[in-house]
């Protein structure tokens, strides 16, 4: 029996995709149990010891159990169905980002041609889902935390896109195998170096950007437990505040691995001595240092109100990343 | 003065507004009523505020106490002098020593006892290390409700140095029953326990620079505490606002300088003020700032206290049974952490006190929320709230 090529290609695509999903697991497992770790570190602590034996490294194991194992309360004065669909929304609005990820030279989900343009149209989906969990909590914290969600990524998306243009301009390209690819050859060929100051400039910009993207410290105004009680997912229990969770950890990887991919130099070694190491070890560990670095400004930060945090994205990032797009256009215009 | 006069009580407007509701009109228009606590994360307890709320701005304030309400003023009413000792700790639970000190005085001063110099000096250390530990709570939560959670535990850690002393001295952690009428409950132990005071305040002095760097001149931290909820000094003398918030807004009093007792008078320090350095007197940065800076004062008066201990007894010869008290009134006010804590006491004679009335700081400060904190944003609220330092058991007593 001849199985059509449409069906393999499909196949593929199941295997892969499930292969993402398994990733966004362990990663999110690790990441929990990580920051944890370097949390309690930072304070003096030792963290979870107990769980699993060395460190307790299971904890994550049996909070995911826990998590599970819990009742799922739907509020009665909540809009049941919205209640109930938000979170996939929110987790499948950052899932969705993996598909352009390039682990490495042959390991992306689909090359698209607009890879950038796709990453920041699908983060945005999250907006919606966090806007429906907000609305059908009938909390008014869930509401304010929803709408100050909604402002903040909706207002932090003009610089991430800014910023993200710079290299996209640099590379002539929107795919992110083709930028990837123009970053080969050592560290100083990476975008973040390049194009001197431009992209530097244009990496800080995206970097505190996304951390407002990705609702963490000190940007973490959505969620501030000590305003908001927890923001948009206050109402939320058991596995439907898992997705949520996991949605949130997924987001930090997704923008930091988009930070690798274009600023980074994605799957390419630092020095091409070491190119024997393959392109998805380079490609996790700088997304995963980028969200380690993450993780040391939650615990080192105050937050923001949220006006403050308006002015620091309209009246200094904006203008910024206006003027830094117009001359790194103006340069390559001029180099020709 | 003229903040004081538009205050009104919500009660009356607030049933026109539900009949207009009823009428099918829209009273609230784009307000919204807001519930924070008394179940919330920021609100220290159990306070709870109400909220008219436009957008993230804060119209109107209303706070709502009462929920952590012990009876103290009743049970007093009922208990013999000294057993009402041990329920002045659970006024200000983060500041017990201070807390029966006041009360403790109160009742030494009516029956016109004199307690030693040992006796005074060790009551003057073991208020001041309790103070150091009570700022290091209103310190650390603070940094929380702004965001920052690394600083709470470095300040738990001395903190809990300082209970680890208490501990040795009185048996507890929090609720010490230390200080007695006539004296204290036991010596100090004899393994060295002046040495550990002294060792804790090595430890302690370079922990204050370091919490500096970490949070007080942190950008971000300045940004959200400076210009925020400035109390001027009118409003705060109107409420009766004492301590370190009345401190902070400039207005020099301390109750250990001005009106010395337990043998403050022979103690060097200075009341620390606020001067508007990061932005206006008064505001939240100021309030914040005065605290660390009196956690200085205070490690100064317990190396004074440390040098100059003297011998003696710690109990003074009392009357076994409290049946023969003289028949009067006394008011004594001592300062606390969260303020000045007034005891005025009653006495008709019996072992039974007549009347306690207990006039706590944190009370007035809750009081004077409304006066000076409306018009501010959500967040500004919470850094407010968390600046004026309360502990609802004083509150509510």
């Amino acid at each position: 029996m001849i199985i059509p090529a449409e069906y393999i290609s499909l196949l593929i695509s199941i295997v892969y995709t499930a292969g993402v999903v398994v990733f966004v697991l362990l990663f999110v497992l690790l990441c929990n149990w990580l920051e944890r770790k370097i949390s309690a570190h930072m304070q003096d602590r030792l963290g979870p010891m107990e769980t699993g034996g060395w460190h307790g490294w299971a904890q994550p194991i049996a909070d995911a159990i826990k998590l599970l194992l819990k009742e799922d309360i739907i509020p009665a004065a909540a809009d049941s169905k919205l209640f109930r669909i938000a979170p996939y929304i929110v987790f499948m609005g950052s899932l969705a980002g993996f598909a352009v990820l390039p682990f490495a030279s042959n390991l992306i989900g689909t090359d698209l041609n607009i890879g950038v343009y796709y990453v920041i149209a699908v983060t945005s989906i999250v907006v919606i889902g966090l806007l429906m969990a907000g609305w059908s909590s009938n909390n008014k914290w869930s509401l304010y935390g929803a709408m100050r969600s909604a402002s903040q990524m909706i207002s932090y998306e003009i610089p991430v896109a800014l910023a993200l243009l710079v290299p996209v301009i640099a590379a002539g390209s929107m795919s992110m195998n083709e930028i990837v690819q123009n970053q080969a050859g050592g560290f100083w060929n990476w975008y973040v170096f390049k194009t001197m100051p431009f992209s530097l400039i244009a990496f800080i910009i995206y970097f505190w950007a996304s951390l407002a993207e990705s609702n963490r410290a000190p940007f973490d105004l959505p969620e501030a437990e000590s305003e908001l009680v927890a923001g948009y997912f206050t109402e939320y229990s058991g596995i439907r505040f898992a997705f949520f969770f996991l949605a949130e950890y997924s987001d930090m990887f997704v923008v930091s691995a988009i930070a690798a991919t274009v600023f980074l130099g994605g799957w390419h070694a630092p020095f091409p001595f070491l190119s024997f190491i393959p392109g998805i070890v380079w490609f996790v560990s700088k997304a995963a240092f980028l969200v380690l670095v993450q993780m040391w400004l939650r615990w080192t930060l105050p937050r923001l109100r949220v006006d403050q945090l308006m002015h620091i994205c309209w009246k200094i990032f904006l203008p910024f990343s206006f003027v830094n797009l117009l001359l790194v256009s103006l340069w390559v215009v001029l180099k020709g | 003065m003229k903040e004081t006069k538009e205050l009104n009580l919500p009660l009356g407007p607030e049933l026109n507004k539900w009949e207009l509701l009823s009428k099918g009109e829209d009273p609230f228009g784009e307000q919204m009523t807001l519930q924070m606590g008394p179940q919330h994360p920021a609100t220290h307890g159990v306070l709870r505020l109400e909220l008219e709320t436009d957008g993230e701005a804060v119209t109107k304030i209303t706070p709502y106490i009462g929920y952590l309400h012990r009876c103290f003023e009743k049970v007093a009413e009922s208990v013999t002098y000294p057993q009402v000792v041990p329920y002045c700790d659970r006024m200000d639970y983060l500041a017990g020593m201070n807390m029966c000190l006041g009360y403790v005085l109160a009742v030494e001063k009516l029956m016109e006892i004199e307690v030693n110099d040992r006796v005074q000096t060790l009551r003057v250390m073991v208020n001041e290390l309790n103070r150091i530990a009570s700022h290091c709570v209103a310190l650390a939560t603070y940094g929380l409700d702004i965001g920052a959670w690394t600083p709470l535990l470095y300040l738990f850690q001395a903190r809990e140095h300082i209970l680890d002393i208490l501990e040795e001295l009185s048996g507890a952690r929090m609720l010490f029953n230390y200080i007695r009428i006539g004296g204290l409950a036991k010596d100090i132990p004899d393994n060295g326990w002046t040495k550990k005071v002294e060792n804790f305040l090595g430890y302690f002095e370079p922990k204050i620079p370091e919490l500096n760097d970490l949070l007080s001149y942190n950008k971000i931290f300045i940004e959200r505490t400076a210009n925020v909820g400035a109390m001027s000094q009118e409003i705060a003398i109107a409420y009766g606002v004492t301590g370190p918030n009345l401190r902070a807004t400039g207005f020099d009093y301390d109750m250990r300088r001005d009106a010395p007792y337990s043998g403050y008078e022979n103690y060097e320090f200075e009341p620390q003020l606020g001067s508007g350095e990061q932005g206006k007197p008064g505001d939240c940065w100021d309030r914040y700032i005065v605290r660390v800076r009196e956690m200085g004062e205070s490690m100064k008066i317990i190396r004074q206290a440390l040098d100059r201990l003297p011998e003696g007894d710690v109990q003074e010869k009392i009357p076994k049974n409290f049946n023969k008290m003289p028949v009067g009134e006394v008011y004594t006010s001592t300062e606390a952490p969260r303020g000045e804590l007034g005891i005025y006491l009653v006495s008709d004679g019996t072992k039974i006190p007549y009347r306690v009335k207990a006039r706590s700081g944190a009370y007035c400060s809750v009081s004077a929320l409304p006066a000076f904190a409306s018009g501010v944003l959500i967040a500004d609220l919470v850094a407010i709230v968390a600046s004026i330092d309360i502990v609802l058991g004083e509150v509510d007593r």
